[in-house]
């Protein structure tokens, strides 16, 4: 599907001593984490562990306060328009407008990414169906749809990016069978394009059917990583993590 | 270039499509400037004469309060569920957004001040004098603003106190067009003996400026 | 900020307040006790007019509005500074002449309108350019400084509060004018020193006040600009700790509770 400019073991994501600040509190402090192409990986620690200000890093839409950040190639403390463009984030904000209906929103949402007419309505329509959507829910307003509803039409208005690299963000909470199936589905179907996909979720069981890599991260640095290829427990593969936090492996 | 004024028409047209649902304009801010002008009838005088003299400065007094809810409300469809980071991860431009949400309340504002001008013929018995006059102060006032009023939308989103907020930010710097519109308006609805054609000029230069300031500083604004 | 120091005076501060606060009373010794006032004799019918004993508010109302206008323009300058360089200096020194500017515009106000009521006979002139659009200008900083006061990220504050100065001084060109054609009327002197009988005292007086006035201001503006800078010093500090504590989470054994049931599965 979509293009990508890497190659298997360059990374997507490359952080290091990652510091973000949200407001004077240090939400990520001094984070280490390398993603390679084509990677699942599952972020899971407890609350406030500062899983979603990562996703939202690596998203480029919070600034590093320190340390090396690199996403899709790109330098974010410098170029982070490009890295936007290329990435999607699901957060708990559908990022969709009620007053419009499903597939208005996914239209909008595929020409604000800069695709033409026909091209957005192709991929709308590939979209749409890769998340189970119909034309009966498509043409409902957003404010007539259930949460399941509104998410899989939030994550069809992502997919009409083909972005290479996708954020979700407790993809799976509040949705019933239909829409976690929907969930794993666009999940697998980004992975086989060649996309890479950082998940941070609670629903560990759920998740691991897609045997991801997972990286716990705790206090805003990374604690615990199972190390690519995902299952295997190994300690932290940083040298601070590993040195700073073996004492609790 | 072209890139920035196609994004800012899709944008628009967003919009102006979520206003032809929801009808908030229609149903609440319409009402409400017609409500003001009422308001100004009651506490004024029940003498028409007295309305009539003072028609242009209520009927602007009237749009710049209505504006603050347009701007208000133009905000929150960004901000009611995350839209706003999907417009910073589509990669358009920050200026696209900005002229676009401009150009979506100015197209409202056009509407109410309409409403409005028939508000004030029938309620104070104004008369038009001069027609051209009239549109095309009406329209540039109405530009300046709705780019003033959306920069400083921008300016007081994500604050949790931008309701109170917005108000005494935008109104002191709306100013100028409020004097400028209502002279001109004085001349077009033969209230005072003075040139609106003269006003018009201060008009097109706080327009300008306004939009150009503020397609190049929202990027600033809506960063991080 | 290596020193620990718990004021934000100097030897050199200390200086110019004692000197700022010397200078005020000397400068109120000239304007109402030393300098005559406005009393002039109609050339024909040998009445007595003028602006008598309100003529001494001249002393400290003029300096005042020109340090206003100071101020609100260093703010305007610093706000671009800031816009171009990203640093916290500027952003500080912004903030310092935004306040001090609104102090003085404050007192610009009232002096000018307790200075109307004798010779004006009214405490406001509804359309006199320079009443109006001071009038404009105080509005117009306390936005700013109703913007200063929100809770939000502090870069993200000091952009946005740029951006809100800028604006406010490209206003103020367009007031003014505004104001001008509208009404076309003013009852200020064109010149206050022109009109009244130049003597050497009252030049002196007046120019010592612009001397004080200066003084005061810098003073001011000096004290708030370092508390300012001390609490962006003690926000960088307490990243830091707050850092240290984030690791220090690590050890304690809640996060191991937290994170061990999520740990490595089955």
């Amino acid at each position: 599907m979509s293009v990508h400019r890497y190659r298997d073991g360059v990374s997507v994501v490359e952080l290091r001593g990652a510091v973000v600040l949200l407001g004077r509190f240090p939400a990520l402090a001094g984070l280490d984490l390398s993603v390679d192409v084509g990677e699942t990986v599952l972020l899971q620690g407890p609350n406030g562990a500062g899983k979603t200000t990562l996703l939202m890093l690596c998203a480029g839409l919070v600034r590093p306060a320190d340390g090396e950040v690199r996403v899709l190639g790109h330098d974010l403390t410098v170029e982070r328009r490009e890295v936007r463009r290329r990435v999607a984030l699901l957060r708990h904000g559908t990022g969709l407008y009620e007053d419009l209906t499903a597939a208005e929103n996914i239209r909008f949402w595929a020409r604000a990414a800069g695709l033409g007419e026909s091209e957005a309505t192709s991929r709308a329509a590939s979209a749409v169906g890769l998340l189970g959507l119909d034309d009966r829910l498509l043409s409902r307003p957003v404010h007539a749809l259930s949460a399941g509803q509104r998410r899989r039409t939030s994550l069809a208005s992502l997919a009409v990016r083909r972005p290479d690299l996708w954020l979700l963000d407790e993809p799976h909470a509040g949705l019933d069978q239909v829409g976690r199936d929907a969930v794993d589905s666009l999940i697998r179907d980004a992975v086989s394009a060649g996309a890479t996909v950082l998940v941070a979720s609670h629903e560990l069981e759920r998740v691991r059917s897609l045997s991801p890599r997972v990286v716990t991260v705790a206090a805003g640095v990374v604690v615990r990583d199972s190390g690519r290829g995902g299952g295997t427990t190994r300690p932290a593969c940083t040298p601070e993590a590993a040195t700073g936090e073996a004492a609790d492996a | 270039m072209r890139e920035v004024f196609a994004d800012a028409l899709l944008i628009a047209a967003k919009d102006l499509r979520i206003e032809a649902r929801s009808r908030v304009l229609v149903n609440q801010v319409a009402p409400f400037a017609l409500l003001v002008l009422v308001l100004f009838g009651f506490a004024l005088d029940a003498d028409q004469r007295t309305l009539r003299t003072f028609a242009p400065g209520l009927f602007w007094v009237a749009v710049l309060l209505a504006s603050l809810l347009a701007v208000q409300r133009s905000t929150s469809l960004e901000h009611a569920d995350g839209a706003h980071t999907g417009l910073r991860l589509s990669g358009m431009a920050p200026s696209s957004v900005f002229l676009g949400k401009a150009a979506a309340v100015f197209v409202q504002l056009a509407v109410l001040e309409v409403l409005l001008v028939v508000g004030i013929v029938v309620l104070y018995g104004s008369t038009i004098e001069d027609p051209l006059l009239l549109v095309v102060s009406g329209l540039v006032a109405g530009v300046a603003v709705a780019a003033t009023g959306t920069l400083y939308g921008a300016l007081a989103s994500g604050l949790g106190v931008r309701e109170t907020l917005l108000p005494i930010l935008l109104l002191p710097v709306l100013a100028p067009v409020l004097i400028g519109a209502t002279r001109a308006f004085d001349d077009a609805l033969g209230a005072a003996a003075v040139d609106g054609w003269a006003w018009l000029g201060l008009l097109v230069v706080f327009g300008l400026v306004a939009t150009v300031l503020g397609a190049l500083a929202h990027g600033a604004l809506i960063e991080d | 900020m290596t020193g620990r120091r718990d004021t934000t005076g100097s030897a050199g501060s200390r200086l110019l307040g004692v000197s700022a606060l010397v200078g005020v009373a000397v400068l109120l010794l000239f304007a109402f006790v030393l300098t005559d006032p406005d009393v002039r004799v109609h050339p024909t019918t040998g009445e007595e007019f003028g602006q008598f004993d309100a003529v001494r508010l001249l002393y400290l109302h003029v300096p005042m509005a020109v340090l206003t206008y100071a101020a609100y323009i260093l703010c305007a300058a610093a706000s671009v500074g800031y816009l171009v360089r990203r640093t916290p200096w500027w952003d500080v020194t912004a903030y310092a002449a935004a306040e001090v500017g609104t102090v003085f515009c404050g007192l610009v106000l009232v002096t000018g309108s307790i200075w109307g009521r004798p010779v004006w006979n009214t405490w406001w002139e509804w359309g006199d350019v320079r009443l109006m659009t001071t009038l404009v200008l105080f509005l117009l900083f306390l936005g700013y400084l109703a913007l200063r006061r929100t809770t939000v990220d502090p870069r993200h504050q000091a952009r946005r509060a740029a951006v809100v100065a800028l604006v406010a001084v490209l206003d103020i060109p367009l007031v003014n004018r505004s104001v001008e054609w509208w009404e076309n009327r003013t009852l200020h002197q064109q010149s206050t020193l022109a009109e009244l009988k130049i003597q050497d005292l009252t030049l002196f007086t007046l120019m010592l006040g612009f001397v004080v006035f200066g003084l005061v201001a810098a003073w001011l503006l000096l004290h708030r600009f370092r508390v300012g800078w001390l609490e962006q010093a003690a926000a960088e500090h307490g990243v830091a700790m707050a850092i240290a504590e984030r690791h220090a989470e690590l050890d304690m054994p809640d996060v191991d509770a937290a994170v061990g049931d999520a740990g490595d599965g089955p």
